[in-house]
């Protein structure tokens, strides 16, 4: 896993509740098997015209040229419901998202993005509220997200965040997880044998 | 202070601390064909090994057609998802049942069924309607395709405890008013997000109305209130359900886990974070407006206006709702017509649930113009669908009656609607798009769809 540390880049606002993960990828696109090529899949119903992704809809703000190469993502609350499917973490990586401040996040999305270095933020409304209209109206305006101090900085604020030490810790390090717990082979060997599993 | 029933779970299967998570031990690992390929891909990678193949059990129903049995029906693409899965448990040492298996079915039926899943056990999914399992007593939830892999690799996951939350039914539900109705007035009244960060546990005497494939419907539907999991205590119900099932415990070993089930309650004393009452006595069959499965309504209630949420979110959110569904304030159900009915998915595909459909089916025929499908949610319930008739009645009352899967609930195969459609549907989710780009979905009880069939239109199934 590569590292995520610090992170400079405009954002890209979008700026609604309730961003499903049926609405980030379509069941259409997951009948692939293997992890790449979902970017431009990411948010297909609003961001084509088309079922074949050959028409871009110039009202999405992923097709206008300002956000297209933007690395932040500010959204409103529990973004992400629904399926399970990691596609849609996997289709914002592979759009180029590494941050995403929001209002709040589903429960499953959340440990997803944590599983693909994404940084999912949460902050309070008013300070969300404020980003997004700052990206509307200056889309190339930057924000600098560092994980090691835990700030949310632009222009001259600094807004504090919080996330678990542990995520953080794993973040910052890009831990393979299912390598650290299989170091932990002689506990959950202990577990089986005295639950008799 | 006492446990819950949630703390006790996680007790019993917390290893210890792996870098500030929760190490737990999973006892069943169910896997389909979408969420595992790039797991698989993960372990052969680093030549890692699936720890417990005997703990994972593999089936086949996301993908898949419900009008052949050839895993090439759906494409090329379908069938390489399915094919790799086939490889994968062929490579992994994994019971896999495939399409056409007696054994096969949608993975949130078919575990139940053939008594995979045992009270206090911890189940995963790379699916988010694991919570269905929580009906039998369970620690079940959905979990990423990561997660998958490291679940495959360790028979572990690492996990942060969630907060507890109490859903206290009541009252006895009217006729026509099933456990559908019960969890659809449950989000209505906590909303879309509102269980989001705790477990639910479901109680009061309600349940002992409900038998296990209603509990499972419940259960089913948490995550669409955003709860991690969803789960009931085992009670005789429970027990009786799973007595005598394929992999249930037999003999001595069936009298000795009873002891065990039986004292997997929240303890009396337990304090929960948060508490829920719903009276269900008076609770009308419910249907969606909306996107979400929190814009929902009694049928005997009209579309609501926007303004007439409390909350501007709210408002907000309800006006983009209508404009999708292309509905208008005041507008009873009975006015809007419907011109497809889905009834099926791992909500509510299981036997009750056809019987119930099939009741309906019996007083009429699908309206001109209306398709209706029935997609069983296993080849097992399939089998006793057809043993009682019910396909006969389906049949004759104009229903396709098709071959077990996940169809039409999410459209990875050919069961699709198209831009402008509107389904009266059994499933869980009325996002938009769905069932389909531009479709409109109202979720709704397996009667309520099949009477929504007959008249085409929505109907309140208490006066048929």
């Amino acid at each position: 896993m590569t590292p995520l540390n610090k992170v400079v880049s405009h954002v890209i606002p979008l700026l609604e509740d309730n961003i499903d993960t049926d609405q980030l990828l379509p069941k259409q696109f997951l009948t692939e098997i293997s992890r790449a090529g979902f970017g431009k899949h990411l948010l297909h119903d609003r961001r084509y015209l088309d079922q074949h992704e050959s028409v871009p809809n110039p009202d999405c703000v992923l097709n206008q040229k300002a956000y297209k190469t933007a690395s932040i993502l500010i959204t409103g609350k529990n973004f992400g419901c629904g399926s399970s499917r990691e596609h849609a973490p996997w289709a914002l990586a592979d759009f180029g998202i590494s941050v995403i401040i929001g209002k709040g996040f589903a429960d499953i999305f959340y440990a997803n993005c944590l599983n693909n270095q994404i940084l999912p933020i949460v902050l309070p409304d008013e300070v969300v509220n404020a980003l997004a209209l700052r990206a509307q109206s200056t889309p190339g305006a930057e924000v600098t997200v560092d994980l090691s101090l835990q700030t949310v900085s632009f222009d001259s604020s600094v807004i504090t965040f919080s996330i678990p030490e542990h995520h953080r810790a794993n973040l910052l390090n890009g831990v393979d997880k299912i390598g650290r717990t299989l170091q932990e082979h002689d506990r959950i060997k202990a577990y089986e044998a005295l639950h008799n599993i | 202070m006492g446990q819950t029933l949630y703390d006790k779970l996680w007790n019993k299967h917390y290893i210890g601390d792996v870098d500030g998570d929760g190490l737990l031990y999973i006892d069943r690992h169910l896997i389909h064909e979408v969420t595992s390929p790039q797991a698989f891909d993960g372990l052969n990678q680093y030549g890692r090994r699936v720890r417990r193949p005997d703990l994972t059990i593999a089936t086949m129903d996301h993908s898949i057609s419900t009008r052949s049995t050839s895993l090439d029906a759906c494409g090329p693409k379908n069938a390489l998802q399915l094919k790799t899965l086939v490889e994968n448990c062929k490579q992994h040492g994994i019971v896999l049942y495939p399409v056409g298996d007696a054994n096969q079915g949608i993975v949130h039926v078919m575990g139940p069924e053939l008594g995979l899943i045992h009270p206090g056990m911890t189940v995963v999914c790379g699916d988010s309607h694991t919570a269905t399992h929580g009906a039998l007593g369970t620690l079940a939830f959905g979990i990423g395709t990561s997660d998958v892999e490291h679940v495959l690799a360790s028979q572990t996951i690492r996990q942060s405890k969630a907060k507890n939350m109490r859903v206290v039914f009541s009252g006895k539900p009217g006729t026509g008013v099933v456990a559908k109705d019960l969890i659809l007035a449950l989000i209505g009244k906590i909303g879309h997000a509102g269980g989001t960060g705790y477990v639910i546990e479901y109680s009061g005497d309600t349940l002992s109305h409900l038998s296990v494939e209603g509990r499972m419907t419940i259960c089913n539907m948490s995550i669409e209130a955003g709860a991690k999991a969803g789960l009931i205590a085992p009670d005789d119900i429970t027990l009786a359900y799973l007595k005598g099932k394929p992999f249930a415990p037999k003999g001595e070993a069936w009298e000795a886990s009873c002891l065990a089930y039986k004292a997997l309650h929240s303890d009396a004393d337990a304090v929960f974070d948060e508490e829920v009452h719903i009276d269900v006595s008076r609770l009308a069959p419910q249907v969606t407006w909306g996107t979400n499965p929190g814009q929902v309504a009694g049928i005997d209630q009209v579309i609501p206006s926007p303004d007439s949420f409390d909350d501007a979110l709210m408002t907000a959110s309800a006006k983009k709702a209508l404009a999708y569904m292309a509905l208008t304030e005041g507008t009873a159900f009975s006015d809007i017509p419907i011109s497809h009915v889905f009834i099926g998915s791992c909500t509510n595909s299981r036997i009750e649930d056809l019987r119930a459909a099939a009741d309906i089916a019996r007083k009429g025929h699908v309206a001109k113009g209306v398709k209706a499908i029935v997609v069983p949610g296993s080849a097992k319930v399939k089998e006793q669908a057809e043993t009682e008739g019910l396909d006969e009645v389906f049949k004759t009352a104009g229903f396709e009656w098709r071959l077990p899967g996940c169809s039409m609930c999410l459209g990875m195969n050919d069961d699709v609607l198209h831009e402008g459609d509107r389904c009266a549907s059994t499933s869980n989710r009325n996002f938009e798009g769905r069932q389909g780009r531009g479709s409109r979905t109202h979720l709704v009880s397996p009667a309520m769809a099949a009477g929504a069939a007959i008249a085409g239109h929505f109907v309140d199934v208490r006066t048929l």
